[in-house]
């Protein structure tokens, strides 16, 4: 992965819109979090092939970025995104790393199904 | 060390058997005991994918699957068998069914020790849920029968409540195969590596403490 280039991810995004496609969007602080310390509240969460389909998406801010899709009846959401990679199977894999490289978010699009 | 039939290890996550355990089975190894190591997933939802990255979500799992096999070599582990799980996801796969997997291997191997987490004091919920499964499978043979159960502890009330661990395993003729182990995780390794060597380095009796002995307790069974 690199650091994110705004014009590829926005290119990538226009590409996809209006297409079945489908999303793993996850967030993780890392399971040990509330072990180290007990007065952290350990969230996260995944979801895994969930097929949608967008009308409009867009990368914002000036790095870490965000990313919200305009679903025909709702929205998607991520926020702190870094690092992205246009796979060898085309696939839009975008992650935000931490400092010590330790990926917080992962969202990414994909036409075909990730592995399961 | 008493000299063991055969050795199953049970443990969800690439990198579980190199941490605390690796002494063990390295120094059952050597001693001419076959070991089996069972592990559920290819940890898929590691957290850690290398700075600059080298991995990302999709290609990790082959990264990692590529590190366990390392890390069994490096501790002679002769039969590795990787089941299929996906991290994360282990307590909410049908209990019943992960515990029938892992009986199905205690029949076939006829293991005189089986070596998985405490469940309820492992931390990670995929832990707690193998050290479940793996409690549920032993217990169906009678107690004659049962292999000795050694859990993996460590979460933060672990001694409060189980007690000290009563089995102290002397590994410190084997370091090397079990520094190997943990070098061979290098995507989720290399920072506490580094941190390790450094500590070694200046001899740190903690550090050496730790990497010179591995501690269990016995399965508490309620028959």
């Amino acid at each position: 992965m690199q650091p994110i280039d705004k014009r590829v991810v926005q290119n990538c995004l226009d590409a996809l819109s209006k297409k079945d496609v489908y999303i793993h969007l996850e967030t993780t602080n890392g399971a040990y979090a509330s072990h180290k310390d007990e007065s952290f509240l350990n969230a996260s969460t995944f979801i895994r092939n969930a097929k949608i389909q967008f009308s409009l998406g867009k990368v914002t801010g000036d790095g870490p970025f965000r990313i919200g899709l305009k679903l025909n009846e709702g929205w998607v959401y991520g926020e702190g995104l870094t690092h992205f990679e246009i796979d060898e199977m085309g696939r839009l894999l975008m992650a935000g790393l931490n400092a010590k490289g330790q990926l917080a978010i992962a969202f990414e699009l994909s036409e075909i199904p990730f592995d399961s | 060390m008493q000299k063991e039939r055969h050795i199953l290890v049970v443990f969800p996550h690439p990198d579980d058997e190199a941490f605390g355990v690796s002494g063990t089975i390295a120094s059952h190894v050597q001693n001419g005991t076959p070991v089996t190591y069972a592990c559920l997933t290819l940890g898929e939802m590691g957290r850690n994918l290398g700075n600059p990255p080298f991995a990302t979500r999709e290609s990790l799992p082959k990264i990692r699957k590529k590190e366990l096999m390392d890390s069994a070599k490096a501790l002679g582990i002769q039969d590795l068998r990787m089941l299929g799980f996906r991290d994360k996801t282990v307590e909410f796969v049908d209990e019943k069914s992960l515990a029938d997997l892992i009986y199905g291997m205690i029949l076939e191997l006829n293991p005189s020790l089986v070596i998985s987490f405490y469940p309820g004091y492992s931390v990670h919920p995929d832990h707690d849920a193998t050290g479940r499964a793996v409690v549920q499978a032993v217990e169906r043979l009678t107690k004659p029968l049962r292999p000795k159960l050694y859990c993996v502890a460590f979460s933060n009330n672990c001694e409060k409540e189980l007690g000290n661990p009563d089995v102290i395993v002397d590994v410190s003729s084997v370091t090397e195969q079990k520094l190997a182990a943990i070098r061979a995780h290098r995507t989720q390794t290399a920072l506490f590596y580094d941190d390790l060597s450094k500590k070694l380095a200046k001899n740190d009796p903690d550090a050496l403490k730790w990497l010179q002995y591995e501690r269990f307790w016995t399965y508490k069974w309620n028959d």
